[in-house]
């Protein structure tokens, strides 16, 4: 019994994990490479969760909806929809300094929410959305379940990382980062520094919006508490930090190691005498962002630090010089 | 037109005068040590529980109490600059405002530690409005809170005009380097800055929880509107900054009047969206403010 309950912990906390990688690469892509400060995540993700609740959940009365799609196209859908959001706001915004950047993503993270908590035609307001379903619904139930989407959440993180991989070694992004690195000498080069940092602000909303969506399927249930920065804007960036920006491993890695740290914290904490149990959620906190100072300090480079593949060459062009 | 002035106005200079408390401190920290402070809201609510505290000891007027709040705000904010931001001083200042997001988040777990994150009220119980004129009502912490901010405003002006900590802190905003070459002691500067943004945002705090109740949010749902007052009113500037906080005040409140025909112009409940909006379009279109501050 012990043995099954420990292994079904460690399946949602992989699934969580899951999540929270996801989430991690995206703001990589947008931070790690393009330098871009998305201070409005947890917005992203709240569209990308009730883009593709709304598409999947059967007919209902109290919100728009009755799509009945299959999962992976409301994931789909999720990933269109946060990238057209992620492309209207990088429109405005994306010429945007840095902290002024950081100000206005917050601005319009906090707007979507209104909109959640407001339009009841579209989400039921904060009685939320429930009877979500889950991809593969007929293939296990129960706990089982679990280990089925578990499966199904990681082989999503495994592509989004292959082809952040891949965006990373190639010449889109090499461009990228000289932009990051030296925006003047980048535009000298000739490279159309709004059109780059646009594209990587579109692509990291739609991985936003992805897992956005895997949350929903994997809670069945969606409410506009989802869509806390704290737990979805604040944690992503310690874990980025953590990790190691700019390296898509020390994401996911990062992802992971602090997820661990603040799941298994829980633990511990819900066995402390009532009084303190209640406040643990404040200890924990504190400790997230006491967490980020140290690494801001000591280990600014995170865990596993941006490495830069080398610059290859053709054999033909390296050949004749020796 | 009387119940425009009394439901409307009043109330929006009020929350016109806490925006432009705050807004004062995040101009000047911008200007001076030129990042974008996200803990400056988190700042303002632990003023706030530091008056909370001491009226529980003390059963007075909690305005009588502000020097308290004003105190674990200085220390507070002196205490973080030391050891959580100088540390990052020579690096590009995003690493700042990241940490200034943890510290936002720091901020906010020690009050709901230490205080915990029910509502708090600081009086119960329903006090009647001043009538003036026998048709104007306001409410006598609205009237305070107006009042209080003008003076503050006219005390600031002074002290950046007349002093020499004052005169130095301008020349900092202006043109950093100028300054530093010209001998201006910059971390005594830097102090007065914390020390000044501190204290008005403990005031700004104690008129907010006192306007309705005091949570571990406070601040934190009011730092949006006050980043749009102090760019609207020019960073570093922090005359621009209170004029920006009644500019943004009134914008939010005003927005929800049934300008044209019985239905408000706009949804109350998206009230706050007015000011993200107007700070968004500032941003975009006049980053200097309207008093022509610096472009950072």
């Amino acid at each position: 019994m012990e043995l099954t309950g420990l292994f079904f912990y460690l399946v949602s906390l992989l699934i969580l994990g899951g999540i929270y990688a996801l989430l991690c690469l995206a703001l990589n892509i947008q931070w790690g490479m393009g330098g871009l400060f998305n201070a409005g995540i947890a917005g992203f993700y709240g569209v990308g969760a009730y883009s593709s609740a709304i598409l999947t959940t059967a007919a209902s009365s109290k919100h728009l909806g009755g799509f009945s799609l299959p999962v992976p196209i409301g994931l789909l859908g999720a990933a269109v929809i946060a990238g057209l959001a992620g492309w209207a706001v990088a429109r405005i915004c994306v010429r945007l300094k840095s902290d002024y950047l950081a100000m206005a993503s917050i601005g319009i993270a906090e707007i979507l929410r209104l909109v959640i908590v407001n339009e009841d035609w579209l989400t039921n307001g904060s009685l939320g959305l429930s009877r979500i379903p889950r991809p593969f619904g007929d293939l296990a139930t129960g706990r089982m379940s679990d280990v089925v989407f578990l499966g199904f959440v990681w082989v999503v993180v495994l592509l989004v990382y292959l082809a952040s991989s891949r965006l990373y070694d190639s010449p889109w992004g090499r461009s990228l980062r000289a932009i990051r690195d030296n925006e003047t000498s980048a535009a000298a080069a000739g490279k159309n520094v709004e059109k780059f940092r646009i594209q990587t602000f579109v692509i990291g909303c739609a991985v936003m919006g992805i897992a956005g969506g895997l949350s929903a399927h994997y809670f069945r249930f969606l409410s506009p508490t989802a869509t806390d920065p704290l737990l979805v804007t604040f944690l992503v960036w310690v874990m980025l930090m953590a990790g190691g920006s700019g390296n898509n491993r020390g994401a996911i890695l990062g992802a992971l190691s602090i997820w661990t740290l603040w799941s298994v914290t829980e633990i511990f904490t819900n066995r402390l005498p009532p009084e303190w149990a209640t406040r643990s959620s404040f200890i924990r906190m504190l400790l997230v962002g006491l967490l980020l100072q140290v690494v801001l300090q000591k280990f600014r480079a995170g865990l596993l630090p941006e490495k830069s593949p080398p610059v290859k060459f053709r054999k033909e062009e390296t050949g004749s010089g020796g | 037109m009387i119940e425009f002035i009394n439901f409307y106005l009043f109330p929006a200079l009020t929350i016109g005068s806490i925006y432009a408390l705050g807004a004062v401190g995040i101009s000047m920290i911008f200007g001076i040590l030129r990042f974008a402070h996200f803990a400056h809201g988190d700042l303002m609510t632990l003023g706030t529980y530091g008056i909370l505290a001491a009226a529980a000891v003390m059963p007075v007027n909690p305005l009588l109490l502000i020097p308290f709040g004003m105190a674990l705000t200085i220390v507070s904010a002196l205490f973080v600059d030391r050891y959580f931001y100088q540390p990052l001083r020579s690096l590009p200042t995003i690493y700042t405002v990241i940490s200034s997001f943890g510290i936002a988040l720091v901020f906010r777990s020690v009050i709901q530690l230490v205080w915990g994150s029910e509502n708090q009220v600081f009086s119960s119980g329903v006090k009647p409005p001043l009538v003036l004129f026998d048709t104007i009502r306001v409410s006598v912490l609205h009237l305070q809170a107006i009042v209080a901010t003008a003076v503050i405003a006219v005390l600031l002006h002074f002290f950046l005009t007349m002093t020499r900590t004052g005169r130095s802190m301008r020349a900092v905003a202006d043109d950093p380097e100028l300054a530093e070459v010209s001998g201006l002691d910059t971390a005594k500067v830097v102090r007065w800055t914390w020390i000044i943004g501190a204290a008005l945002a403990a005031v700004a705090g104690a008129f907010a929880a006192l306007n309705t109740s005091a949570h571990p949010n406070l601040g934190w749902n009011l730092l949006l509107p006050m980043f749009a007052a102090a760019i609207l009113g020019g960073i570093g500037k922090p005359m621009g900054a209170m004029a920006g906080g009644f500019i943004i005040g009134l914008a939010e409140e005003l927005s929800s009047y049934h300008w044209i025909g019985d239905e408000a112009l706009i949804s109350p409940s998206y009230k706050t969206a007015v000011a993200f909006i107007c700070m968004i379009a500032l941003l975009i279109f006049r980053p200097q403010g309207l008093f022509k501050g610096r472009l950072l």
